[in-house]
């Protein structure tokens, strides 16, 4: 909380092409900095003045991830007033990611959000009334981090880290049950077993920490809803838009059909598509619009595509999504009016009458139009109206960082039987393990011990 | 009634368990003139359930206790008839020791204690009403007989008795435990002044005729060889005795049938119990219902005392109807023929909210009242008893206008224990467990002393010449530890055969003396002939050198947490701070916080809903006051 640990984050929005900054601040900041970076003269960043650039390149152990540009800042002037390092790279979302994972794998941990702020507040580098207009960011960020976190995991994952928690409360509980009541239940021979169960649990994280690291996890992009009512075009956009040439399509393991998920790659910006399964099956979005699923996908949505079929005038249907619109999305909304090849009965004045928002024309079938989408979509984006889900990232590193501090303990619990170190110590490591997983499925702590003990084993007097 | 009698006095402590003990002896022993009450002379200091003192971390909070200056750990170094140190091949944190007692030696040394004690009166009488000003300062107490006796703090030791109900089958009395008289009128009292009742239940197995057991179809246990005391003052050498022993038996499929064959006859099972019990000392037919695949349970039979045939059935307590007592006892090898001297019973009392208190053990809305001990809602002797010594002295720093005593969770059992009761609302009666505490490598039973005695010292309760002793053993075991890391040594012929000789692996480069205790198959002891310039140094101070040495990686991993710990602790909450003047609060937060009034941002932190970002908010707010 109140901690002086190093904290690092991507300080730039996440899909802005080009230059990413991550930012660590804290008294290690410029230790870990030096553990990934490699200066032009092999300086050491430690010896650097402040407010000073540094030209070099980004190293994980042998291999090169980046060229960039690193600015130290001594404390206090700096944005924490703690020692602040800027690592400026130049490779994209992913690589910045990359990077910030490097960072944590260093010696830093993932920030929270609005952690710089609140430590710029708390070292009385900003005044209160900035300060709380972070706080609600805070507040915001925390509760929908949380359910984010919780939301973006994929069902077969999380059920996997239950799974490991659960063997891991019940085992530490059987030792402190042992420990609180000798007399009833005896520890002897049950480090053999534990140790079998350690090196499972290893693997076990292991392989979560792969199918983070190929994504397997959660998806990230701008999440975007395709609306209209049938026959407005919605599938032919889809298709024109999933075109082979440009078209990724990724059929994301775990989920089911009807929350099928898809990105379209448009220069570059990765729209997720969320919801397609309907539009493809049944074009029956409209009607699922009462439905509260699919409202609420497009009430949350980064980006709302709502397709109108200009040959035909406004109906019901689109009267009940441009009142959804009104009542207030989360997103940006593009309308496409499709069918351009055809007479127009409804034209762009008519839909800026209900909605205040860019209107393409499009003809689906001819493909036209698309290109003017495009050129809106990446306009949008560079612009900052439209932007990734951050969080998304964010919550992906945090994750990781996650799963290998719980790694770490584990592997400290192997080296604590190796070394035969009595049970009760064997349990802080074993613990720390537990808290570590807890966090990525958003489970605390509190009063897990205690409840095992007592459900689990006959505690006598 | 009229009054007749009146007296003035500082302290008045209400009932004489063990923590009206501690109480009483805490505010004499400072000087402020003490007056305790009991219902019952006869009953100070009893120990109506369990015959031992200590057990896994009961002992360390014994310990800490006799560090702080408390009496229970110098009295059953007096009384023990058995010792034993629980968890001896476990890390040096779980090593805990616990002690049988003659239990009517027990009684009678600790009243013997008292009545020499300076400043300490001791009447029997029941307090049956609290007296203050209209601003809730306490002015006295009065009893049922109408004496009124004016005073300026009140300790509520009152234990089981408050409404007390003893209970097995459909047989029930308002009795205190033993069948003395209970507290009837205090709880109406505690209500008028706006404090909120609870009850909570707890049972006690029945006590048997010796010779009516079959000792040889159960398992002898015995004490230790070496009786280690439980006080820092006590000489070991002047408690090495002849002991009594334990005996070992389980229960079967017989029994256990015979339980639940009559379990709509247990008043627990019937609703005619209402009181909530504790899930960690549960009775028999709890196990047997909540644990139904395991086939047998154990049963400690354990003497009461020297001089009395009666001995305890731990590990049975019961509140099933006599006949059935009977009937599933003799189920048990051993106790075929058992006679029993007094029934199994549950009891039900009234004990208090302790989430009303503050850390000081103080109401937060009565000046001068404080509570300690089974009232609090907690369960044991062990635990009583420290809260009595807490509630004794901050009771007296605030007569003699002194900081209260509060210790944190990292400097003591005694503090994990009083911060889990005032700041997590707990449904059942609380019992210390070393997994409460996260610092527990630290909060050893062996270094209690290290840990308290300048606290005690500085409360007036450690003599000059007891801390001068400690911060003696504290130099020596420094200085040991210096010495044994800088002392480096080679490969040796001499090394490589002592290594060799002890399993060791060959040292391939230069090590010091400390580097080879860490070594598990090595300790202090055994590198001796090694270590050529080695003093001798008194047995308490090797067992810290080798602990710390040994252990050294996580102590140090807790102390860095504590580090952390600490800054959230030493952030304190003022007294009159508005909550709804903190913009951002949650709801659920902004209420929880007003009702609990924690003392610093560390406490908050531990109230349940209260979240980080609640924290983050209640921070900000703080700085910004300033």
């Amino acid at each position: 909380m109140e901690s002086r640990e190093t904290i690092a984050a991507i300080a730039t929005g996440m899909g802005n092409a080009g230059i990413g900054i991550v930012r660590i601040s804290g008294d290690d900041a410029v230790a870990v900095a030096d553990r990934v970076f490699k200066g032009k003269n092999n300086k050491k960043l430690t010896n650097s003045r402040s407010h000073m650039a540094h030209y070099g390149h980004i190293y994980d152990g042998e291999e090169l991830i980046d060229e960039a540009l690193v600015l130290v800042m001594k404390a206090p002037n700096t944005y924490t007033r703690e020692d602040v390092v800027e690592i400026d790279c130049h490779g994209g979302a992913y690589v910045t990611r990359r990077i910030l994972e490097l960072v944590l794998k260093n010696g830093a941990r993932a920030a929270e959000p609005g952690e710089f702020t609140k430590r710029a507040f708390l070292n009385g580098r900003i005044d209160l009334a900035q300060a709380e207009a972070v706080i609600d960011v805070i507040n915001a960020k925390n509760n929908y981090a949380l359910k984010s976190s919780v939301s973006m995991l994929n069902g077969k994952l999380s059920t996997e880290i239950k799974k490991i928690r659960e063997e891991l409360i019940y085992n530490i509980a059987f030792i402190e049950a042992a420990l609180d009541d000798p007399e009833h239940i005896s520890l002897d021979n049950f480090v053999d077993k534990l140790d079998n169960f350690v090196d499972k649990w290893i693997n076990a994280v292991d392989k979560l920490l792969t199918s983070v690291d190929n994504g397997k996890i959660f998806t990230e992009g701008v999440r975007t809803v395709i609306l209209g009512k049938p026959n407005a075009g919605k599938s032919s956009l889809l298709n024109t838009l999933l075109g082979e040439e440009r078209a990724i399509v990724t059929d994301i393991a775990g989920t089911t059909r009807d929350t099928l998920e898809e990105q379209i790659n448009v220069h570059g910006i990765i729209l997720k598509l969320i919801d397609t399964a309907g539009i493809r099956q049944t074009e029956d979005i409209v009607e699922k619009l009462g439905v509260d699923k699919s409202r609420r996908f497009a009430k949350d949505a980064d980006l709302i595509i709502y397709v109108v079929d200009s040959s035909t005038e406004l109906d019901d249907n689109d009267m009940d999504i441009i009142s959804m619109i009104n009542e207030g999305v989360a997103g940006k909304v593009i309308v496409l009016l499709n069918k351009s090849d055809l007479a127009a009965r409804t034209t762009e004045n008519d839909i800026k009458s209900y909605i205040d928002c860019p209107v393409i024309n499009i003809s689906a079938k001819e493909q036209e139009g698309i290109d003017e989408l495009e050129k809106k979509l990446e306009e949008m984006f560079l612009g900052g109206e439209l932007s990734y889900n951050d969080e998304i990232m964010i919550t992906r590193a945090r994750q990781k960082d996650a799963l290998r501090r719980a790694k770490e303990s584990l592997e400290l619990v192997k080296d604590g039987i190796a070394m035969a170190v009595p049970e009760d110590l064997l349990t802080i490591d074993l613990m720390n393990g537990y808290e570590e997983l807890g966090k990525i499925i958003g489970e605390s702590v509190e009063e897990d011990l205690v409840n095992e003990i007592f459900s689990k084993f006959c505690m006598g007097k | 009634m009229g009054n007749y009698l009146e007296e003035n006095y500082d302290v008045v402590i209400v009932g004489a368990g063990h923590a009206g003990c501690e109480a009483a002896l805490a505010c004499a022993r400072l000087g402020l003139e003490t007056i305790m009450f009991t219902v019952s002379v006869e009953s100070i200091a009893l120990m109506p359930c369990n015959p031992n003192i200590g057990g896994s971390s009961k002992g360390h909070l014994v310990r800490e206790l006799d560090a702080l200056g408390g009496e229970m750990g110098k009295n059953i170094d007096k009384t023990f008839i058995q010792s034993k140190m629980l968890n001896s091949s476990k890390g040096p944190a779980v090593h805990s020791l616990r002690a049988q007692a003659d239990k009517s030696e027990y009684s009678r040394q600790m009243r013997r204690t008292l009545e020499n004690t300076e400043h300490l009166t001791i009447r029997q009488a029941e307090v049956a009403d609290i007296l203050t000003d209209e601003d809730k300062n306490i002015t006295g107490v009065k009893t049922f007989s109408g004496a009124v006796y004016h005073c300026r703090a009140v300790v509520l030791c009152t234990g089981t008795y408050l409404k007390a109900r003893c209970i097995y089958g459909d047989v029930s009395s308002y009795t205190g435990p033993n069948g003395l008289q209970a507290a009837n009128h205090l709880t109406d009292a505690l209500k008028r002044l706006g404090i909120e009742i609870r009850r909570f239940k707890t049972g006690t197995p029945a006590r048997v005729d010796r010779r009516s057991i079959d000792f040889s179809k159960m398992e002898e246990q015995f004490g230790d060889k070496r009786i280690v005391p439980f006080s820092f003052t006590t000489n070991p050498e002047d408690i090495q005795k002849e002991q009594v022993s334990c005996y070992l038996t389980y229960t079967n499929e017989k029994t256990h049938k015979i339980i639940r064959d009559n379990l709509d006859r247990s008043p627990l099972y019937s609703g005619k119990i209402e009181g909530t019990g504790p899930r960690y000392c549960p009775s028999i037919e709890d196990k047997v219902v909540r644990f139904a695949d395991k086939d047998r349970h154990q049963v400690f039979v354990e003497p009461e005392g020297n001089y009395t045939n009666e001995m305890y059935l731990g590990g049975m307590s019961s509140s099933l109807p006599e006949d059935v007592q009977y009937a599933m006892y003799r189920t048990v090898p051993g106790l075929e023929n058992v006679k029993i001297v007094r029934n199994a019973y549950a009891i039900e009392y009234d004990c208090i909210n302790p989430v009303e208190l503050k850390a000081s053990l103080e109401f937060k809305n009565v000046h001068g009242l404080f509570s300690g001990g089974q009232i609090n809602g907690s369960s044991g002797y062990e635990e009583a008893a420290v809260q009595g010594l807490i509630a004794g002295i901050n009771a007296a720093m605030k007569l003699l206008g002194r900081e209260p005593l509060i210790l944190d969770r990292s400097e003591a059992y005694i503090g994990v224990l009083i911060d889990d009761l005032v700041t997590k609302e707990s449904s059942e009666p609380y019992r210390m467990m070393t997994s409460r505490a996260e610092y527990r490598l630290l909060l050893r039973q062996d270094n209690a002393d290290l840990r308290l005695s300048a606290k005690g010292h500085e409360i007036g309760l450690i003599s000059d010449e007891r801390y001068a002793k400690v911060e003696e053993k504290r130099k020596e075991i420094d200085a040991e530890i210096k010495r044994l890391s800088s002392v480096m040594i080679g490969g040796t012929s001499e090394v490589t055969e002592f290594l060799a000789r002890h399993n060791s692996t060959a040292l391939n480069n230069g090590v010091s003396l400390a580097d080879l205790i860490k070594r598990p198959e090595l300790d202090y002891e055994a590198i001796a002939e090694l270590d050529k310039d080695r003093k001798p140094l008194p047995w308490d101070v090797i067992e810290q050198v080798n602990i710390n040495i040994k252990y050294q990686g996580y102590i140090e991993r807790e102390l860095r947490q504590v580090e952390h710990f600490k800054k959230l602790e030493k952030k304190l909450i003022p007294e009159d701070i508005d909550y709804d003047e903190v913009g951002s609060l949650r709801l659920e937060a902004r209420q929880k916080l007003k009702n609990f009034k924690p003392r610093s941002i560390g406490q908050a932190s531990r109230i349940s809903g209260v979240s980080p970002a609640d924290i983050t908010v209640l921070l900000v707010y703080l700085e910004s006051r300033r």
